[in-house]
């Protein structure tokens, strides 16, 4: 009995729950990948990580929980992310808080170290980016800080891995350790009323959890829970006047009619206190650093917004030239498979299944991977380079014309991957009305998934050297359409004043081959899966679907006219007809037939109008749908032929162009279109999206048809 | 009186005074523009709509109607 207890027990005493915190970007998403085998999302600018995501791993006997959180100036609940660290901290449990730092700005940093200071919990300092700082030639004296502010502080990078070991260590030893008052010290304007009411406190000996220095500060600081505790108390009565006077004293010491102001700067001097101790800086800092050198181009008044368009147009070349060399080969594989496989399976039925419905369907998708990578990388590069909030900087101006937020841009470029994370990564945005217009523009913005679509359309229809301008021309007229709904929606919906515009700008960092690597490989893998998971199974469905009934009557009477056919070409058009003819009448034919004068006047086709409401699962499904459809219905001597000359050949341009609008701006997919109505907060605003998507998508292709029926004639 | 706004690129001015509602100040201040700091004016966007500054060792981005909060004597 005793045996299993001690077995057991320290396995409960050695686990360890720790909270990330931190100012944006400072690395504490990249600290949590260097220390487990956690692939958390990295990027260089704030606002990364939105939500809170708990990693587990052990380390030395010990297991740890760390919450990474999204990063927060102060503690305010200034955006959606930030409340939701604040609440965190505020309402769960958790034994230690690891507070993350750039060493390389500590006098911006350490005034969220104070504010963390006032929680009473226990607290380990993480000086990041340690190898940063020497390249500056910023040295930390890290032992005498520890001592200073009563906290251990230990210098890591998560880059370089360094130091990992000696902060699992202190955290360890933090954990163990009796709790220690903080040794923030105040102004003495600011001591002295902290004095008086301690002394209040304990004439009246106050109950209290912490000190009476720590309940001090907290009322002084306006702190809501300290407030709601000792207003029930009956010395309340009396402290309040006390405090007020307080607050009066202070406020006037430091010229300002606000108490959070005042605490700032209380804090700000403390600080510039212990960096002046702590901290050296070796090498004189150059006028102009590399970072502004760079922006000196980069964010020109005048150059700054055509390099980012050179920028987009070169991304979207690469995409279509080099994506192309490996597609054939792709291609040829799948082909071959298919055969291969197709020759082992002797059931007709069978065969048709796994040949045409899965292979044909995945292949389809898997056909367009390398395309998704490269348009991956590109969205890497500035996500961590720091281009990011250079190119918001820049468009502001012109988004703001549109009634948008320049932060905007960050959510919108993140929906040209995918726009699940991009509706996530809206929480940036601290109004609501803003956030709710951005949610609905994002769909604008053409993900990932629907590059294959547009891929194999402009390959069919233009030459490859004209391929990658139309691909560049088909998302950036995406986004011209985003930018204008959103004017009508401003101008309609979403009324209201303009939010104010600061943001970060962070510096340049060149991004390691690593770093790219694991954010590719990752998104990559997802889209693989999805490939071989959903997109396969939808796949089988559409096959299904587009196979059942069997109409033996009509495969009979066309058997027997085949038979005493007499010519070769005579027998071919038969079989062709037969094809077309047994795909009409199965229930996805019908279904096809059903929904065909809705999109007739579009110009569409059932086999494209059903390929258009299969995308609605998800826009993968949209290539796949295609190819199984052109590849049962089409005529005999094309089924060696690529799925592009198919389409080529079968679809006139104008009803290209029609459905290719609609792919631009329909409804986002099924997953995307939950996390849109979770984050606008209700599903009314789900059907608004969809009706505001629809009738647009609808009118415009309507449009696009018939201008380029009259133009090509 | 003189605002952020009307500083030119590349001039150093002292921060005297925040005019921002609260909400905004909050956050200027946590980015470290408060009563005395220094800031220095990095590059305009196009006709002024949107300006970089240095504070500190950061930069911010700020539009044209918050830098005219911040109230500043040029050094
Ligand atoms: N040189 C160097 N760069 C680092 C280090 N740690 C993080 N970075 C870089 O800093 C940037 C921010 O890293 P993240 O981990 O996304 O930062 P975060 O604190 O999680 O940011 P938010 O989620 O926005 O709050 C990335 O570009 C990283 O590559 C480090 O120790 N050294
Ligand atoms: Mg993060």
């Amino acid at each position: 009995m005793s045996e299993v207890e001690t077995k057991k027990c320290p396995v409960i005493a050695n686990h360890i729950k720790v909270a990330l915190v931190g100012q944006p970007n400072v690395g504490k998403s990249m600290l949590i990948n260097s220390v487990s085998n956690a692939h958390l999302h990295v990027g260089n600018f704030s606002g990364v990580t939105v939500d809170k995501t708990e990693v587990l791993f052990d380390y030395k006997g010990y297991h740890f929980t760390v919450v990474d959180l999204p990063g927060t100036y102060a503690f305010t609940d200034y955006t959606i992310e930030e409340r939701v660290t604040h609440s965190y901290l505020c309402a769960e449990s958790y034994d230690l808080i690891i507070n993350v730092v750039d060493s390389t700005n500590l006098e911006k940093n350490l005034q969220l170290t104070s504010e963390l200071m006032s929680m009473s919990k226990d607290i380990v300092i993480a000086l990041n980016m340690d190898d940063e700082a020497k390249k500056e030639g910023i040295f930390i004296d890290a032992s005498y800080m520890s001592e200073l502010l009563g906290i251990p502080c230990i210098k890591v990078s998560a880059a370089t891995k360094s130091g990992i070991d000696n902060l699992i260590e202190a955290i360890v030893t933090q954990y163990e350790a009796p709790k220690q008052e903080s040794k923030l010290i105040f102004s003495e304007a600011v001591e002295e009323e902290i004095a008086q009411i301690v002394s209040y406190l304990e004439k009246h000996k106050y109950k209290a959890k912490n000190s009476y220095r720590h309940v001090a500060i907290n009322l002084l600081k306006n702190n809501k829970k300290t407030y709601e505790k000792i207003h029930d108390d009956p010395i309340w009565t009396e402290l309040q006047p006390i405090l007020i006077e307080a607050s009066k004293h202070i406020e006037l010491h430091h010229d300002s009619d606000d108490i959070k102001e005042a605490f700032a700067e209380e804090y700000a001097s403390f600080n510039r206190g212990i960096i002046a101790e702590v901290l050296k800086q070796e090498v004189v800092e150059e006028k102009k650093t590399l970072t502004e050198k760079i922006d000196s181009v980069l964010i020109h008044p005048l150059f700054g917004i055509p390099i980012f368009l050179f920028f987009m147009w070169s991304l979207f070349q690469l995409t279509f030239e080099l994506g192309a060399i490996p597609m054939d080969y792709i291609d040829a594989f799948f082909g071959w498979f298919g055969d291969t496989i197709g020759a082992v399976i002797s059931n007709d039925d069978m065969r048709s299944l796994v040949v045409d419905g899965i292979i044909g369907g995945v292949g389809a998708v898997v056909l367009f991977v390398p395309n998704i990578i490269i348009l991956f990388i590109g969205i890497a590069l500035l996500e961590s380079t720091g281009y990011m909030s250079r190119v918001a900087f820049l468009l502001d101006g012109f988004f703001h014309k549109f009634g948008l937020h320049g932060q905007s841009f960050i959510p919108l470029v993140t929906g040209f991957g995918c726009s699940i994370p991009a509706y996530m990564s809206a929480r940036i945005l601290k109004n609501d009305r803003d956030r709710l217009l951005t949610l609905f523009i994002i769909g604008f913005m053409s993900c990932g998934a629907r590059l294959p679509v547009y891929v194999l359309f402009s390959g069919a229809f233009f030459s490859p050297e004209m391929a990658g301008n139309i691909l560049f021309a088909i998302y950036i007229s995406g986004a011209m359409l985003g930018l204008i709904a959103a004017k009508i929606l401003k101008l309609t919906a979403f009324k209201g004043a303009d939010e104010p515009f600061v943001m970060e700008m962070p510096k340049y960092r060149l991004p390691s081959a690593k770093l790219i690597w694991h954010t590719v490989l990752t998104k990559t893998m997802m889209y693989l899966k999805k490939a071989g998971t959903f997109i396969a199974a939808a796949a089988m469905l559409v096959w299904f679907l587009s196979n059942y009934p069997h109409n033996i009557e009509l495969q009979n009477e066309y058997n027997t006219k085949i038979e005493k056919a007499v010519s070769e070409s005579d027998k071919i058009t038969l079989e062709n007809s037969l094809n077309s003819k047994l795909l009409e009448q199965s229930y996805l034919g019908r279904i096809g037939k059903f929904s065909e004068p809705i999109f007739a006047p579009l110009g569409l086709d059932w086999k494209m109008s059903v390929a258009l409401q299969a995308g609605l699962a998800a826009k993968e499904v949209v290539v796949s749908t295609l190819g199984v459809l052109y590849s049962l219905g089409s005529d005999v001597d094309e089924q060696n032929s690529s799925l592009s000359t198919i389409i080529s050949k079968n679809i006139p341009f104008a009803s290209a162009v029609a459905f290719i609008v609609v792919i631009m701006i329909y409804l986002p997919c099924l997953a995307a279109s939950v996390v849109f109505t979770r984050e606008a907060g209700g599903i009314k605003y789900f059907f608004y999206l969809l009706a505001f998507t629809s009738v647009t998508a609808y009118s415009l292709a309507f449009i696009a048809y018939n201008v380029t029926k009259m133009i090509s004639g | 009186m003189k605002t952020l706004i009307e500083c030119k690129k590349g001039c150093k001015a002292k921060v005297l005074k925040l005019n921002a509602p609260k909400e905004l100040k909050q956050r200027l201040i946590s980015f470290g523009v408060m009563k005395e700091a220094t800031v220095e004016v990095l590059e305009h966007a196009p006709r002024k709509s949107t300006i970089e500054v240095k504070v500190g060792k950061m930069r911010i981005a700020l539009r044209a109607e918050e830098a005219e909060l911040i109230e500043v004597e040029e050094i």
